[in-house]
């Protein structure tokens, strides 16, 4: 390795040694991010509206609450947004998730109730979400058609596939081990919040402790540098898609498991939305690079805690889809970098241009 | 009568299909169907029912699935006329629009029937239209509840279809018409479950945290069979017994609901039969045979269901239908 | 030009800050309609942020500028160029894939009834370009078209743009000397004209050629301005600098000096539609330069060695082992970098920092779980950072608020750090200021000193020939000849170039002697 060259004298230079590293950062500046604020906001209005709402008890040996039902509900949106995080890194979106779903649920319910053992039947759906990711991947990487047109694809096709594979009708089923997966309790949490959990603690690992993380968002900022960098974009994407539908499926199971019957028509019907919208609320740009997979299940807490407040407001149905927009749109505008710039004083702003070119 | 031609569906099409009174009529006629799509179980059952009625009447059924597009009901209709069938069906997935492509049919001297919605275009421009009267079905739940209550004070909550939705409409201004007047019974919460499973298993849970563990719920109202199965199981989720602590009325008279019914858990269904076109070829071969012009509108019967009616042997009757 | 001239832009007192850093400090600058006025200065001197004020992309802190003697402050560009200020940058900053003439037209399409006029729109734009004496399709999408192309499209729109002021912020970075001939005579036409010229540019001999007056600009203040006719490049460079700067010229015996084994070696590597089979070998501690006209096939030459493009002939050995390279994961497997041309398309991770910048392809050459920790990637970016004098606030900061040169040096950065055995480098000088580009001269000399063999692509003959052993030159899209020992001089590559016919255009011309900053067209 070429060793360090005399610093060029009369040059201004660093003080030599280390760079300034990333600054610690308190943790209330950490929890002051928009994200957190819009999360204590929303419950805060939930709360007024129903003054039960933080009341959490016991009962038939796992938690219960509106407040649990929120992480419950939220869960398989919660999953979509993990698999969603890492293809929206790469500057990518799979609009097909909710159809995945859909198939995910329709393969698992039609081979319980053919009398197939449950445990297969789930690794039959997993196994599919798995197929419909890296044909999406194939389709992206391999023919190099635009994400968003290569998943549209599977999206419609994929709703009329579960719709085959189920017939047109609910395929109702009574078996133990998916309705534990919908509705059972791990540790007193419902089976999908600690699904959720651990899927979000695994991929968060997973993609920074091994360096997925750095790679994925390289791709996403820069495909064409990333490919002179030596870095396997192809295959980095194909994986992304696969993840992606894999975590599909498992919502899959769970919105399945939950009703105890497959829904071809209406399982994860424009949940896909759903899961984008909770990636970029939890900050996560839909141009590719930096991601958060713990931020984007904030942003599906965030919009479950929404649609569950306006539940129980009482207020006519009328006005869901007013409400729910104009929540996001405040999350959006406050998070957004032109308002950050407004709420930060100028002397706080980092120095980010002082070495910029002038 | 060449009845149960089609072993295949079961005898769950006996019932159905015994109003078939002039199935000779139409021996040897070919009549177009254009069908929506199959985005409901109940949708695959008026296709399966549909395509049972012809067979068993010797009508040469052209059917063509629209998937949910206008344009492809269109293209279907302008085949048939190209094709000189004898009559068309059609479930229209929209109201407008129709105008253009039902004058060239009437200008073919092809009647056409509507099934299941109506259209926005003038009335000369079809034979009749066949329906349900959705308000109607509103108001028969309603009722049953005011009859199951009697003069016990009752709140009662909703779980609309979608928003905006003409059954969503109807169904409820039914409900609250039977309702009205009626001091003991008030409608304490009413929110969307969009006719699924799962919203109607969401909200329903919502529901019940905000009336006090479901305490102050004394009925459910689903304006569709799918969101009462999934009020059903939010109601076990939170250690109430459906169909008991909370009473359960919805309408449409699928499979599962009469599964419920079965086992106590739901009290009273409203038929939306899927016989749409057993009433729809009665018609035609009163008109072909006899020149009677039928009526506009031919309402389908929108019979209740409760406990009493064999729900075990409805389940399996109807299974076969494709719901 | 008289001084009694009225200044059709006057600044005064500018100052800007970003956070601590004060970019500029009480900057004074004038522009005389009918003048060609450069702006010189290093990188971090000012020069992009003073012309950000100037056409609105920027509001400064403190101090006035006048247009035609009436004080204005742009909001944005836009306000600016409707005022008459019109601006071209270094990147062509125009949409790749709508056509030439949308993209001359481009918000102002002539129209009819609300319906845009394509055949006019045609009309107008091929008799637009056809003043620069393009005759190209304007129907053909922009990004079918050379940089240079692109560049002149550019500037034609902002000339049609602005009526006053025309901005050039490094217009010739990537022309060739035809092309910079071509554009320097729209230049003079536009002066003559009555337009205001700011001119910014690396190329000390451009500034000769074709500006009447410079104004200089050192860490943030106005260092001078001179009438040009009045100083001497060294004057300039001095001012600029601050002090006498010179390569350490072509290094004694270099040419002939003893080869160690060949590092790597191609032979009758080739691909269709790309480059004509080559043969080359690059030894321990030897510079191969290449040179050649713009489009004479040498970046597709090292784009077949580093397998962006597969080859599809020849073999290719390193050390003597054979490799195969069909994309550039096995290149880099094989211990190869590259530097491409275009930086900000190819090479840097705008969004990403400067550490995970220089660590990226070594991360990518351990695989996915072999996963630098923090601590690894703060050592190897300080060290190379540091060897490489990369000035950056912070290596956390976006790579994308670098300068250009420290961009440059971040991606050498990055190759050096998987300490490799052949690294390319594609016009690694190009768009980079005097100071930098003395320095990475440097590095390149000290990386073959160092044992590394190189192959250095550039357009700047009296660069390669300071730093190469061996020069090839590319022709039409083959290689033509290898230069060695004494024949590495700008005169015979400039032959070799030219080759036995007078190509059309004139061949880079040799730095004036006094200059020795790199500065050859």
């Amino acid at each position: 390795m070429t060793s360090p060259a005399p610093p060029r004298p009369g040059l201004p230079l660093r003080p030599v040694g280390q760079p300034p590293g990333p600054r610690p950062q308190p943790i209330w500046m950490r929890l002051a991010r928009p994200q957190f604020i819009a999360l204590a906001v929303v419950l805060l209005i939930n709360w007024a509206l129903f003054p039960g709402f933080f009341t959490i008890t016991w009962q038939d040996g796992r938690l219960f609450g509106s407040l649990i039902d929120v992480l419950n509900r939220g869960a398989p949106v919660a999953i979509l947004a993990i698999g969603m995080t890492a293809v929206i890194a790469t500057k990518g979106v799979d609009l097909s998730v909710g159809a995945v779903m859909a198939i995910a649920g329709a393969t698992a319910a039609v081979m319980v109730t053919s009398g197939l053992p449950a445990g297969l039947a789930v690794l039959a759906a997993l196994g599919v979400g798995l197929a419909c990711g890296l044909w999406n991947g194939l389709l992206v990487t391999a023919l190099g058609i635009q994400p968003i047109i290569a998943t549209l694809v599977l999206m419609v096709a994929g709703r009329g596939l579960a719709q085959l594979i189920t017939e047109g009708s609910i395929v109702t089923f009574a078996d133990p081990v998916l309705v534990f997966i919908g509705t059972g309790a791990v540790l007193g949490l419902p089976t999908p919040v600690a699904i959720a959990l651990t899927l979000m603690a695994l991929a968060t690992l997973a993609v920074r402790r091994s360096a997925l993380g750095l790679l994925i968002e390289a791709v996403g900022v820069n495909r064409s540098a990333a490919r002179f960098a030596g870095i396997r974009a192809g295959v980095l994407l194909v994986l992304v898609y696969a993840f992606a539908g894999l975590c599909a499926a498992m919502a899959g199971l769970i919105v399945a498991g939950d009703i105890r019957g497959a829904d071809a028509n209406n399982a994860g019907l424009w949940l896909e939305l759903d899961a984008i919208l909770a990636v970029v609320i939890g900050g996560t740009s839909l141009m590719g690079g930096r991601f958060s997979i713990p931020m984007s299940v904030l942003g599906a807490i965030i919009i479950q805690a929404m649609n569950t407040g306006i539940l129980i407001s009482g207020f006519s149905p009328e006005f869901n889809l007013v409400v729910k927009s104009g929540v996001i749109l405040i999350i959006l505008v406050v998070q957004s970098p032109q308002a950050a710039r407004l709420l930060r004083r100028p002397d706080r702003k980092t120095a980010t241009a002082s070495e910029g070119k002038a | 009568m060449a009845v149960f031609k089609k072993l295949a569906l079961g005898a769950g099409l006996a019932a159905l299909l015994s109003t078939a009174a002039y199935a000779e009529g139409l021996q040897g006629k070919v009549i177009g169907f254009s069908q929506i799509g199959s985005e409901s179980g109940w949708r695959a059952a008026e296709t399966s029912v549909t395509k049972a009625q012809a067979a068993e009447r010797g009508v040469d059924l052209k059917f063509a699935d629209a998937q949910q597009k206008q344009e492809n009901q269109i293209k279907a209709i302008r085949g048939f006329i190209a094709q000189g069938v004898d009559a068309i069906l059609v479930a229209p997935v929209v109201s407008t629009g129709w105008d253009e492509v039902l004058t060239e049919a009437k200008e073919a001297e092809i009647p056409v029937v509507l099934l299941d919605r109506g259209v926005d275009a003038s009335q000369d421009l079809y034979l009749t239209s066949v329906a349900s009267d959705q308000v109607k079905e509103g108001r028969v739940a309603g009722e049953w509840l005011v009859g199951a209550v009697g003069d016990k004070p009752c709140n009662i909550v909703e779980l609309q279809g979608t928003v905006g939705s003409s059954p969503a409409i109807n169904r409820k201004q039914g409900f609250e018409e039977a309702i009205a007047g009626k001091a003991n019974l008030t409608l304490t919460r009413s929110q969307t479950g969009d006719f699924t499973r799962s919203k109607g298993k969401e909200v329903m849970e919502g529901f019940i945290k905000a009336e006090d563990g479901g305490k102050n719920i004394c009925a459910v109202y689903a304006h569709n069979d799918d969101m009462a199965v999934g009020a059903i199981q939010a109601i076990k989720d939170a250690g109430l017994k459906p169909g008991t602590d909370i009473l359960v009325v919805s309408i449409d008279a699928v499979p599962d609901i009469f599964a419920a019914m079965a086992a106590g858990e739901a009290n009273a269904t409203v038929e939306l039969t899927p016989n749409m076109a057993g009433p729809a070829f009665d018609a035609l071969d009163a008109y072909f045979n006899a020149g009677t012009q039928p009526e506009k509108f031919i309402i389908t019967e929108s019979k209740l269901y409760t406990p009493a009616d064999d729900p075990q042997g409805e389940y399996d009757r109807r299974k076969g239908l494709g719901y | 030009m008289t001084d009694a001239q009225a200044a059709v832009v006057q600044a005064s007192g500018i100052v800007k800050v970003f956070g601590a850093h004060r970019a500029l400090d009480q900057v004074d600058f004038d522009l005389r309609a009918g003048e060609v006025h450069a702006l010189l200065g290093e990188n971090g001197a000012g020069k992009s942020t003073l012309i950000k004020i100037l056409t609105g992309a920027y509001q400064p802190d403190g101090g006035t500028v006048r247009l035609s003697g009436v004080e204005v402050a742009f909001r944005d560009p836009l306000q600016a160029q409707g005022a008459g200020i019109g601006t071209v940058y270094q990147e062509v900053n125009l949409l790749p894939n709508r056509s030439v003439a949308e993209n001359l037209f481009l918000g102002r399409q002539p129209t009819r009834f609300g319906l845009v006029r394509r055949r006019e729109i045609v009309a107008r734009a091929q008799e637009l370009l056809a003043a620069y004496g393009l005759d190209i399709d304007v129907t053909a999408e922009l990004s079918d078209y050379s940089v240079a192309v692109q560049q002149i499209v550019a500037i034609a729109r902002a000339v049609e743009l602005s009526g006053k002021v025309l901005v050039l912020d490094e217009p010739t970075a990537s022309l060739d000397r035809n092309e910079v001939d071509r554009l320097f005579d729209v230049v003079r036409t536009l002066k003559s004209r009555g337009l205001g010229i700011v001119f910014i540019t690396h190329f000390l001999d451009q500034v000769f050629e074709v500006a009447d007056r410079v104004t200089i600009l050192r860490n943030g203040r106005k260092i001078a301005t001179h009438t040009l006719s009045e100083v001497t490049t060294t004057d300039v460079v001095r001012l600029m600098l601050g002090k006498d700067v010179a390569f350490d010229h072509h290094p004694t015996g270099l040419g002939g000096a003893a080869r160690g084994a060949a590092r790597v070696s191609f032979t009758g590597v080739g691909r269709a539609g790309s480059v004509a089979p080559f043969t080359l070998a690059v030894h321990e501690g030897e510079v191969v330069g290449v040179a050649g006209l713009l489009g004479s096939g040498r970046t597709e030459m090292a784009r077949l060695m580093f397998g962006v493009d597969a080859p599809e002939t020849g073999t290719i050995t390193v050390n003597g082992v054979p490799v195969q390279i069909r994309n550039p994961v096995q290149a880099v497997a094989a211990g190869f970098g590259f530097c491409p041309e275009d930086r900000k398309l190819d090479g840097i991770f705008g969004d990403l920092s400067v550490r995970e910048n220089i660590i990226i392809a070594l991360q990518a050459k351990l695989g996915w779980f072999r996963a630098l920790n923090p601590e690894e990637q703060i050592e190897l970016a300080g060290r190379f950072a540091e060897a490489l004098d990369i000035r950056a606030a912070s290596h956390d900061m976006p790579v994308k608020f670098l300068s250009g040169g420290n961009q440059q040096k971040v991606i050498l950065a990055r190759w050096l750090a998987i300490d490799p055995t052949f690294l390319i480098l594609d016009e690694p000088t190009r768009g980079i200021d005097v100071g930098a580009h003395a320095e990475i001269v440097r590095t390149i000399n000290r990386l073959r000193e160092e044992g590394l063999a190189l192959l250095v692509i550039s357009s700047e003959l009296d660069e390669v020939v300071a730093y190469s052993n061996r020069v090839v030159v590319m022709r039409e899209r083959a290689l033509v000849a290898e230069l060695s020992g004494d024949e590495v001089a700008p005169e015979t590559i400039v032959q070799a170039i030219a080759g036995t016919r007078d190509g059309p255009g004139t061949p880079p011309s040799a730095p004036p002697p006094a200059n020795g900053t790199g500065a050859a067209a």
